[in-house]
């Protein structure tokens, strides 16, 4: 059960090399050891999407995911997104539309609703809904999450 | 009310504006500061062995296996925590003859539901901590468990406390008028329902957590917590720990979702409270997604016997109901599980001019996880049955559900009234938020439609709710019953050196926005721009005294003591001003950041100016002159036991008899909760609280096997509402200010949660009773929908 594994990743752009327990998930490596606590834990099991993440061009839940699986990996949080300005329309229209309340699914929100934008996702509030629905969110009732995504992608449209 | 009331039309005010939050722009980079995001130099993290079983007698713990594990630091039992920690015991004074049995953090000989903490072991690291906790052997002798409270009072049921004698927590019958002889006339319909609501839990999307330290050098211990209410935690802590309240400092940062989840006082919490005094290291504790299953406080669990009586012409005659209610093993400490049942009494028909009234509440002791104060309080059972019962009354007339509703709803010019229940009402609006929502769903057409698509064989229904909700809490809610929880709220506002404010107070921010609304009214009612106001919350250190955020009281008592200091400060900014300038105040006002001759023209002196002068050059000014340029303001509601709102709500679903799915199509949401702040926060506000209420209407339910094991405490098995099964939420507002404060806010988190469940279950019915089916019991699954169609 302590047995480590030596592992290398990139993320948020930063090489970094740490021994990891090998049964830890890659969310508890990445909050614990690297210290990116943007990435929240809601429920261990790859239900709630509050550690939604990006792994090498892919969003996938970071609990699901064993830190020793990321090995050679670029891995991509909203520290990143953040920081690197990719999404910055995104953030913008949760914080116009007051999309989202305690905060907490937020990071996960944003992630899969960046790959829904960027993956060339149309206006449409179904087709949305169902987009974000691995992603809970207890506050907020959703609307305005979908307002927010509805105002970037028709954003983007024209310009 | 005395005070500013020409501030709401000031060219500076933010009151009444959609602006953005300030707290959002962090939040969406990853910069929250929640309780697991705490890394404190020689931090231990506990983990705990939990009860397997509802109910059994602890005959042996052996830990020495556990405490081998390396990196394990301590491993304590029920009993290690005796003389450590005084026992605690959920009554109030008010709630009369409620009686609840002692509570210890960790059970010490006997366990009374399945996740009682048992052991906690304390390590280095989590993982570890889990570990050794899988090597705690625990030798529990099983008894027979009291797990369904409409057995739990039988002669035959088991005891859970001996020394009651019965399960019974708290009975309380309300009486007025005369409804037997009500429901004995021959002029009225009689409509007899049996009402069901499961129980369901908060599922706060961050767990319940804590970090607690302890400095032995000053006996100082520090509770970092995801809650809503601090100074009470610091109560709690100084009185069970045995440590004087000021050495007790309790924070608050950022919380991911409370909903009154994160109001109470666990064990496992406490537990990690006196680990961390006895151990003399910080501790940290995270529920795991299980854990918060098993214990967060569960809600409702009601059965509700109603009956209603209406003459030919739809008035009421009388309303009478029983109500069982179970609420686990003990009464919740310190607010009590028998609030939930006394708001059903208090709340049940409370729009409708009612005279003869008949209400019931048993609150029974169980072998589940307690059930205590969850959003909406009570409300959605006390509407379900009024406005259930009215609905099905209104068909046995043949009369509209508007049309009954109009002719019961207690007129919009008759407040101040008093309720059957006596309860004080003022300020309401029924009749024009009804109109405002059948306008805004257009409710004949849609009606005609739903008539025309029946006979294509699409089951559409429509169903609506008439609430009040109780906000703005006064001392009769818990202070006057003993409970160590403040109902005023203070806030103190200082001009910084630079000319921006600082803003701290006593109520608390869990996402709904109560800094940002607060930073509103102190920029409007004090004259800066909005982004010269910062604003602390949340910590018993540097905020004023007060009682945190539930029940709907921050932007109606916090936004009130708040409106108060900046009023205050402007004053003495003023008194300044006008020494400076050598006028009178009055000649002055504050506007953008600087002070402005009050009939208009430029800027006299900045604020920037005026602070650095009283603050770095005092010998500018009179001797006799000494500006404090800080003022501190507390509020409290006295005129009333609570300040109700009111709010109208329907619903329209669509019923696919062949499965049993129902969907929600369109909400409609009007909601009075007086002077609206900041619209887009209150609608935020009303969209989410009627998305859980749609959750404990269709999916939410803790589902118990007979002998108490919760079979579905994951995320997988318990359904939550998300976003692709949820409508979009059409929401208006009336505003009717109240009169107990210059403000004139009321609450509005709760609204949402405590009607949505009615409406819905309405519609459900509207669609069902074509096809000669009824449902009355929540949540209304599938299986549920079929068996009330009779085909399963």
């Amino acid at each position: 059960m302590h047995e480590t594994r030596t592992i290398s990743l990139t993320v948020n752009g930063e090489t970094s090399t740490n021994a990891v327990p090998v049964r830890q998930n890659l969310v508890d490596f990445l909050r614990n050891t690297l210290g990116l606590t943007g990435s929240h834990v809601g429920c261990e099991h790859g239900v709630c999407g509050a550690c939604t993440l990006e792994v090498n061009g892919a969003m996938v839940r970071g609990c699901l995911m064993l830190a020793v699986q990321a090995d050679g990996a670029e891995i991509t949080t909203v520290e990143g997104f953040a920081d690197s300005g990719r999404g910055a329309d995104l953030r913008q229209a949760f914080v116009d539309r007051n999309a989202l309340q305690c905060g907490y699914c937020t990071p996960g929100m944003l992630a899969s609703a960046l790959e829904y934008v960027e993956g060339g996702g149309v206006a449409d509030r179904s087709a949305i809904r169902e987009h974000l629905s691995g992603n809970y969110c207890r506050c907020t009732g959703y609307q305005s999450i979908v307002d927010a995504v509805c105002d970037v992608i028709d954003g983007r449209a024209r310009s | 009310m005395s005070g500013p009331q020409t501030i709401f039309d000031k060219p500076n005010t933010y009151i009444g504006k959609s602006v953005p939050r300030a707290d959002a722009v962090r939040l969406t980079q990853g910069r929250g500061k929640y309780v697991d995001d705490i890394q404190l130099p020689r931090m231990l993290h506990a983990a705990f062995v939990r009860s397997p079983v509802a109910h059994g007698r602890i005959v042996s713990i052996n830990v020495s296996e556990a405490k081998a594990v390396p990196g394990v630091t301590a491993v304590f039992t029920g009993a290690d925590f005796v003389g450590q920690v005084e026992p605690y015991v959920g009554v109030l004074s008010h709630l009369a003859g409620l009686r609840s049995a002692p509570q210890m953090p960790l059970a010490v000989d006997v366990a009374r539901w399945t996740g009682e903490p048992l052991v906690m072991v304390v390590a280095s690291s989590r993982a570890i901590a889990e570990d050794a906790a899988a090597l705690v052997e625990i030798d529990i002798e099983e008894l027979d468990p009291a797990t369904d409270m409409e057995r739990a009072l039988d002669a035959d049921a088991p005891v859970i406390h001996a020394e009651f004698g019965s399960n019974l927590a708290w009975e309380r019958l309300v009486e007025a008028g005369n409804p037997d002889a009500a429901f004995a006339r021959d002029d009225v319909t009689v409509v007899e329902r049996r009402f069901r609501f499961g129980r369901h839990t908060g599922v706060t999307l961050e767990t319940r957590a804590s970090v607690v330290e302890y400095d032995p050098s000053e006996r100082m211990l520090t509770y970092w917590y995801s809650g809503q209410a601090p100074h009470m935690m610091q109560f709690i802590l100084a009185k069970h720990l045995g440590l004087p309240e000021e050495n007790v400092r309790v924070v608050s940062q950022d919380v991911g979702g409370s909903f009154g989840i994160k109001i109470h006082t666990y064990g496992d919490d406490i537990a990690t409270a006196a680990a961390a005094k006895i151990l003399g290291r910080p501790v940290k504790f995270v529920a795991d997604r299980l854990e918060s299953f098993l214990t967060d406080i569960h809600a409702r669990d009601h059965v509700v016997d109603g009956r209603i009586a209406v003459t030919a012409d739809g008035k009421i005659a009388a309303l009478a109901f029983d109500d069982v209610t179970g609420i686990g093993p003990y009464s919740m400490y310190p607010r009590t599980s028998a609030i939930e049942a006394n708001q059903v009494l208090n709340l049940t028909g409370a729009p409708y001019l009612i005279e003869h009234y008949r209400a019931r509440a048993r609150v029974v002791f169980q072998n589940k996880n307690m059930m205590c104060q969850y959003r909406a309080v009570g409300h959605p059972i006390a509407m379900a049955v009024a406005d259930g019962l009215l609905e099905d009354a209104a068909n046995e007339i043949g009369m509209d559900v508007v049309e009954i509703r109009r002719r019961n709803l207690v007129r919009d010019d008759a407040y101040p009234t008093v309720s059957a229940t006596g309860m004080k009402f003022d300020d309401l609006s029924h009749h024009k938020s009804l109109d405002r929502l059948v306008e805004m769903m257009d409710y004949d057409a849609r009606r005609a439609e739903h008539a025309r698509l029946r006979k294509e064989g699409i089951h559409r229904g429509i169903g609506l709710v008439s609430m009040v909700e109780v906000t703005n809490p006064s001392p009769m809610f818990y202070g006057i019953g003993g409970a160590p929880i403040a109902s005023q709220d203070g806030t103190t506002i200082r001009l910084e050196a630079g000319g921006a404010i600082h803003v701290s107070s006593s109520v608390t921010e869990q996402g709904q926005g109560t800094n940002a609304i607060l930073a509103q009214i102190a920029a409007g009612v004090f004259g800066v721009p909005l982004d010269r106001v910062k604003v602390t919350t949340g910590d018993t250190r540097s905020t004023p005294y007060g009682g945190g955020t539930w029940a709907s009281r921050g932007a109606g008592i916090g936004g009130e003591a708040t409106l108060q200091a900046a009023h205050a400060l402007k004053q003495q900014v003023l008194e300044v001003a006008a020494t400076i300038l050598q006028s009178t105040p009055d000649k002055f006002d504050i506007v953008d950041g600087h002070v402005v001759d009050a009939d208009g023209g430029p800027p006299r002196m900045s604020l920037s100016d005026l602070a650095r002068t009283v603050y770095y050059r005092g010998n500018e000014l009179p001797s006799d002159l000494s500006p404090e340029l800080v003022a501190t303001r507390h509020y409290r509601v006295s005129d009333f036991p609570f300040v109700f709102t009111n709010g109208a709500m329907a619903a329209e679903v669509e019923l696919d008899p062949e499965t049993g799915f129902v969907k929600v199509l369109n909400f409609w949401a009007v909601e009075d909760c007086g002077r609206v702040i900041n619209p887009q926060l209150v609608d935020g506000q009303i969209r989410g609280g009627v998305v859980q209420g749609i959750g404990g209407a269709f999916y939410e339910e803790c589902i118990y096997s007979e002998d108490g094991q919760l079979e579905n405490a994951t995320m997988a098995d318990y359904l939550v509402p998300m976003a692709f099964e949820m409508p979009d939420i059409f929401v208006a507002h009336v505003e009717t200010p109240t009169k107990t404060s210059v403000l004139g806010a009321k609450g509005a988190g709760e609204a949402g949660t405590g009607g949505a469940p009615a409406a819905l279950m309405n519609a459900v019915n509207d669609a069902l009773r074509p096809l000669g089916a009824s449902i009355h019991q929540m949540p209304m699954t599938p299986e549920r929908v079929l068996k009330a169609l009779g085909t399963v």
